[in-house]
C-alpha cells in the first residue's frame, strides 16, 4: 500500500505534446479513476508509471520511493517498480495455465514455494477462479481471462495496480459484475489502484476519487464522485461527465433571457457571473428540467421514449432541442405528458458557462 | 494507443547507466549481418563489372553487353519468362477457379496433387522430360516413332518451347495457390448480391470475382516472372545440349568454362548486372500492367461460397484436369522412379530390365553419400541459423523499431529478390580471398550463400508470428518482475515457437533441393544433393542420377508431410 505521486510530468510524441507539467497524487488504498476522452494522455501517464516510457521532465514517486526523476537521472526498470498492471486486452499468457500465469510474478521474485502456492490460491479465490488452475486461457471466457489478469496483478504488487480500460472488451452485464468485484477485492486487500477509462459510468461505480483530464492532457478536476457530478469545476467536466443541455443567453433591454430563435426572459434568478460582453450559455442536466405548467418557458414535446427505468423526452424550445429525463417511478406518480403536448418547463440547478469552442465532441445523445 | 512505439525504448536503459543493452546489441548485429550478407556481395559484383585493377572501365561491360551470344541469351530469358508468366498465370487462374468455385468432383485429391509441382524440384522434372522427349533418344519419342511409323521425333523438348512448357508446369502453382486462398477468403455475399441484382454468371465472374482476386493474381504472376527470369535448372538441363542459353545458364557456363579463373568470374559479374537489369525492368513493367489495388473485402474467416454448377461441362473438364495432372505430375514422377531401376539407359522400361543396382551403387558411392550428408548439414545449419537470425531481425524490425528499420527490412528481402546465380557470383567475389577471407571450395561458402538467400523466409515467418503476439504480453511480464531478457525467454519465444519451426522447414526444404547457387559454389568435396544429381546426369549416368533424384523426392515428401503436421497443430497455441 503506497500512494503514487506524479510531479511535473512532461511528455511528447514527436512534436505532439501529450502531457505538460502534469501533477497528480493517488492516495494510498484508494481507487483513483483517471477519466478523459480517448487520446488525452491517460494511458501515457500509466505507461510512465510502469516505466515503459520515460517522461522528459518531472518525478514519479511510489510511496517514499522515487522511481523516476529526470533531474536526478533516476529511472527504475519496470520489473523493479512493483506496479501490477491489467491491460485492456488482458495480456494473459496463452501458453501458460491459469496457475502458471498467476504464480509467474512470484516465481520471478523467487518467493518460497509454499508462499507462492498459498498466495496464488488466495488470489484465485478472490477473483472466484478456484478450480480453473489447470485451464489454458483459450479455454476461458473473456470475463474469466480478465479475472486471471486481475489475480496476476494482485500477486505481483501489494502497493499499486494500474488498470488500463480493463473492462471495455466485456459485454455490458459482465462489465457491471467485474466493477463490483474489483471494488470488493480492493476493499479487502487495500491496494492502491489507478483505474484508467474513458467511460465515466464505470468510473462512478468504482472510484473513491476521480480525476478528469481534457483533450490536451490537462487535469480539470479531482474530487469524489459527488464533487464531480454535483460541483463540476468547469464546462468541460460538466459536459464530459454526463448528458447536458446548453441554451444561449442574451441580455435584452436590461433583462436576461434565453435566445432560442425568439427571446424568452428568464423567470428565475440566475447564478452569479453573467457577463453580457461574452457569449454565455446556461447548462442544465436532463434530469434537472421539470415540467411546471406555471412556467412562462413553453416547449413542445416532440417525442417520448420509455427506457424502462426512465422516460426520455425530446422537447422543442424555439429552435433548440432539449433532452429531459425523468425517473419512471416519478412519472407514474405525477401526470405523464404525451407527444405533441405543450409544457411549461423549469430549470433546477442551472449553471452559467461561457459558450464554448467545442471541447467535447460527444453529442448529447452519446 | 500505439503512439508510444515511435519512441526508442533503448534510451530507457541509457538513463540507468546500464552498460549492457540487449536491444541495442540485437539492432547492431542485425545491421552488420545484413550488410555482410546483402550489401557486400552486390557491391562486389558492381565493382568487378565496372572496375579493373582499381580503375573505372566500361571495356569489359560493353564487350559483354554487345557479345551476340550474351544478347541471344538475354533475349531467350525474356521470351521464356514472358510466355511462362502469361501461360502459367492463365493456367493457375483456370484451375484455381475450377477447384475453388465450381462443383467439379474429387476436389480435395486434385488440390493435393496440384501442390506437388510446387515442392518437386524443377530440374528433376526437366530431367524426366528430357528422358521422355529428347530428340530420337527419348523413351516416348522412340515409342511414338515405332508405333506410328514416324520418320522424325514428334516432340523436341530441347527447345525454347520445351523449356517454356516445363517451367509452366512447375511455376503455375504460384498463381494457383494465391488465387485459391483469395477465393476462399472472399466474402461470397459479394457475388450473391450481384446475382440478386440481376447479373448473369459470366458477368459476376468478370465484374466481381476477377477484380477482387486481382491482387492475388498479380502477386502470383510476379512470383512466376521473377522465378522464371532467375531460373537455372530447367534451361540448363534442356538447353545445354542444343546450345540454348539463358542469362543464368550463360553465367554458369562462363564461370565453369573458365574453371574458376578470375576473367570468367568478371564476365559473369558483368552478365549478372545485365540479369539484374532485366529483372528490374520486368518488375517495373509488371507493376504498370497489373497495378494491384488493395481490397479489404477479403476477410480472414472462411465461408462457404456458392458453387457454380458445371452441368454438361463437368465431366469433360474433369477429364482435362485429370489429364493435366497425369502429364505434369505423374509422368515425370513415374519416369524418374522407373529409370532409376533400369539396368542400362536406353533399354525398354519393362520388368525384365529392372534392377536395384543403381540404388546400391549410389549408396556405396562415397561422393553420393557425401552429397547427401552435405545437403543435410547445409539445410539443417542454414535452417537453424536463419531461424534464430530471422527471429532476431524480425524482433528488431517489429518491436524495437530503430531508426532505419525500413533499410533493415529492405536488406533482408534483397538477397532473395536477386537471382540465385547472381547471388552466387557475388558470394564468390566476396568470399574467395579478395576481402581477406577465403572460403572458396569449402562448405562454408555454400552456407553463406544459403543464409543470404533464405534469411528473408524465416524473417517473414517470424514477423508474422510476432505480430500475433501483442506487445502487452511482454510488458505484462515486465510488470510482473521479469527483466527484458527474461520476458523474451519466458513469454515471447515460446509464443512464436510454432512460427520458428515452420520457418525452419521453409528453409530446410528448398535448401535440400537447391541447385542454382550450389552448382556455382561447390568444390570437389562439397557437392550437394542437387549438384550430385546434376553432375551424375552430366556424366551420362542417367539411371543413377534418377535413383538419387528419387531419394531426394522421398526425403522432400517426408519433410513436407512433417511441416503440414506441424502447421496444423500450430492452431492449438
Amino acid at each position: 500500500m503506497a500512494n503514487v505521486r506524479f510531479e511535473n510530468i512532461t511528455f511528447h510524441y514527436g512534436s505532439h505534446c501529450v502531457l505538460k507539467n502534469f501533477s497528480l497524487t493517488v492516495e494510498k488504498s484508494q481507487i483513483m479513476c483517471l477519466v478523459g476522452p480517448g487520446g488525452c494522455g491517460k494511458t501515457t501517464l500509466a505507461r510512465c508509471l510502469l516505466g515503459f516510457i520515460k517522461p522528459e521532465t518531472g518525478n514519479i514517486w511510489i510511496g517514499d520511493r522515487c522511481v523516476f526523476s529526470a533531474e536526478k537521472r533516476i529511472n527504475v526498470a519496470t520489473e523493479q517498480r512493483g506496479v501490477g498492471v491489467v491491460f485492456q486486452d488482458y495480456a494473459v499468457w496463452p501458453h501458460l495455465t491459469v496457475l502458471e500465469n498467476v504464480t509467474y510474478p512470484m516465481r520471478k521474485r523467487r518467493l518460497p514455494k509454499q508462499e507462492i502456492n498459498e498466495r496464488a490460491k488466495y488470489a484465485l479465490e478472490q477473483v472466484r477462479m478456484t478450480g480453473y488452475e489447470k485451464h489454458l486461457p483459450s479455454q476461458l471466457s473473456g470475463g474469466q481471462q480478465q479475472r486471471v489478469a486481475i489475480a496476476r496483478a494482485l500477486v505481483s504488487s501489494d502497493d499499486v495496480i494500474v488498470l488500463d480500460e480493463p473492462i471495455t472488451n466485456l459485454d455490458a452485464k459482465l462489465r457491471e459484475e467485474m466493477l463490483v468485484e474489483i471494488r470488493m477485492i480492493q476493499k479487502k486487500i487495500g491496494t492502491t489502484i489507478l483505474y484508467i477509462t474513458h467511460d465515466q459510468g464505470a468510473a462512478l461505480k468504482l472510484c473513491d476519487k476521480m480525476a478528469i483530464m481534457d483533450w490536451n492532457g490537462r487535469l480539470r478536476q479531482i474530487g469524489t464522485d459527488e464533487d464531480i457530478i454535483l460541483r463540476p469545476a468547469d464546462r468541460f467536466v460538466f459536459e464530459f461527465i454526463g448528458l447536458s443541455n446548453f441554451i444561449p443567453l442574451v441580455e435584452k433591454n436590461g433583462k436576461i433571457g434565453l435566445s432560442v430563435g425568439e427571446f424568452i426572459p428568464y423567470p428565475d434568478s440566475l447564478p452569479e457571473g453573467f457577463d453580457s460582453s461574452k457569449k454565455m450559455e446556461i447548462g442544465v442536466r436532463p434530469n434537472d428540467i421539470i415540467f411546471d405548467d406555471a412556467s412562462p418557458i413553453r416547449a413542445k414535446v416532440r417525442r417520448v421514449v420509455f427506457l424502462g427505468r426512465e422516460y426520455d423526452y425530446f422537447l422543442q424550445l424555439g429552435t433548440k432541442e432539449l433532452r429531459v429525463q425523468h425517473i419512471a417511478l416519478d412519472v407514474s406518480q405525477l401526470s405523464n405528458v404525451n407527444e405533441g403536448d405543450e409544457v411549461g418547463i423549469k430549470f433546477l440547478n442551472p449553471r452559467l458557462y461561457e459558450a464554448n469552442q467545442h471541447e467535447v465532441t460527444q453529442e448529447v445523445t452519446a | 494507443m500505439t503512439l508510444y512505439r515511435n519512441r526508442k525504448r533503448s534510451d530507457l536503459a541509457a538513463i540507468d547507466g546500464k552498460k549492457f543493452n540487449l536491444d541495442l546489441l540485437m539492432t547492431g548485429i542485425s545491421f552488420i549481418l545484413l550488410f555482410i550478407f546483402a550489401v557486400i556481395p552486390i557491391a562486389m559484383i558492381a565493382y568487378n563489372a565496372f572496375f579493373y585493377k582499381g580503375q573505372f572501365s566500361l571495356k569489359l561491360f560493353t564487350s559483354v553487353m554487345t557479345n551476340k551470344h550474351n544478347l541471344a541469351a538475354m533475349w531467350n530469358t525474356i521470351k521464356i519468362a514472358f510466355w511462362v508468366t502469361i501461360c502459367g498465370t492463365l493456367m493457375g487462374l483456370f484451375y484455381a477457379w475450377l477447384l475453388g468455385r465450381s462443383d467439379i468432383p474429387c476436389k480435395g485429391l486434385m488440390r493435393a496433387l496440384f501442390h506437388i509441382p510446387y515442392m518437386f524440384p524443377p530440374f528433376i522434372g526437366a530431367m524426366a522430360w528430357d528422358i521422355l522427349f529428347s530428340g530420337r533418344g527419348g523413351y516416348l519419342n522412340t515409342w511414338l516413332m515405332k508405333t506410328f511409323n514416324l520418320p522424325r521425333a514428334p516432340f523436341n523438348i530441347n527447345s525454347l518451347g520445351g523449356i517454356i512448357f516445363v517451367e509452366i508446369s512447375y511455376f503455375f502453382p504460384f498463381v494457383f495457390m494465391q488465387v485459391v486462398s483469395a477465393l476462399e477468403r472472399m466474402d461470397p455475399t459479394l457475388e450473391e448480391s450481384a446475382r440478386i441484382a440481376g447479373a448473369s454468371q459470366g458477368t459476376v465472374i468478370r465484374k466481381i470475382t476477377l477484380p477482387l482476386v486481382t491482387p492475388a493474381i498479380s502477386a502470383g504472376a510476379l512470383l512466376i516472372l521473377i522465378s522464371s527470369l532467375a531460373h537455372f535448372g530447367v534451361p540448363s538441363i534442356l538447353g545445354f545440349s542444343k546450345n540454348i542459353y539463358t542469362l543464368p545458364t550463360m553465367i554458369y557456363a562462363l564461370i565453369s568454362r573458365s574453371s574458376g579463373s578470375f576473367e570468367g568470374i568478371r564476365q559473369g559479374a558483368a552478365l549478372s548486372i545485365m540479369l539484374i537489369a532485366v529483372v528490374g525492368i520486368a518488375l517495373i513493367i509488371q507493376k504498370k500492367v497489373l497495378s494491384s489495388g488493395g481490397y479489404d473485402i477479403i476477410k480472414g474467416k472462411s465461408m462457404r461460397p456458392t458453387l457454380i454448377k458445371l452441368r454438361g461441362a463437368k465431366y469433360p473438364l474433369l477429364i482435362i484436369s485429370t489429364l493435366t495432372l497425369v502429364i505434369i505430375v505423374l509422368m515425370p514422377l513415374v519416369t524418374i522412379f522407373l529409370v532409376a531401376m533400369v539396368r542400362a539407359y536406353g533399354l525398354p522400361l519393362i520388368p525384365k530390365n529392372f534392377t536395384f543396382k543403381n540404388y546400391s551403387k549410389i549408396f556405396t558411392s562415397k561422393a553420393t553419400l557425401d552429397s547427401i550428408k552435405n545437403s543435410l548439414f547445409l539445410s539443417v545449419t542454414a535452417g537453424l541459423l536463419c531461424m534464430f537470425l530471422g527471429v532476431m531481425i524480425a524482433y528488431v524490425v517489429n518491436r524495437i523499431k530503430p531508426k532505419g528499420k525500413g533499410i533493415l527490412e529492405l536488406l533482408s528481402v534483397l538477397p532473395y529478390s536477386i537471382p540465385g546465380t547472381v547471388l552466387a557470383v557475388g558470394v564468390i567475389l566476396t568470399w574467395s580471398g579478395s576481402l581477406g577471407i577465403n572460403l572458396y571450395n569449402t562448405i562454408w561458402i555454400i552456407l553463406v550463400a544459403y543464409l543470404a538467400r533464405y534469411l528473408s523466409f524465416s524473417m517473414e515467418s517470424a514477423s508474422a508470428s510476432l505480430q500475433q503476439v501483442h506487445s502487452s504480453l511482454e510488458e505484462a511480464a515486465r510488470a510482473c518482475g521479469a527483466s527484458h531478457t527474461e520476458s523474451l525467454i519466458d513469454i515471447t519465444l515460446p509464443l512464436i515457437r510454432p512460427g520458428m519451426i515452420a520457418g525452419f522447414f521453409l528453409i530446410f526444404l528448398p535448401a535440400m533441393r537447391e541447385l542454382t547457387t550450389s552448382v556455382l559454389l561447390y568444390g570437389p568435396y562439397t557437392r550437394t544433393l542437387g549438384v550430385q544429381v546434376y553432375s551424375l546426369r552430366e556424366a551420362g549416368m542417367i539411371p543413377q542420377a534418377s535413383a538419387l533424384a528419387s531419394v531426394a523426392i522421398i526425403i522432400i515428401t517426408i519433410c513436407n508431410a512433417l511441416i503440414t503436421e506441424i502447421t496444423k497443430s500450430r492452431k492449438g497455441v
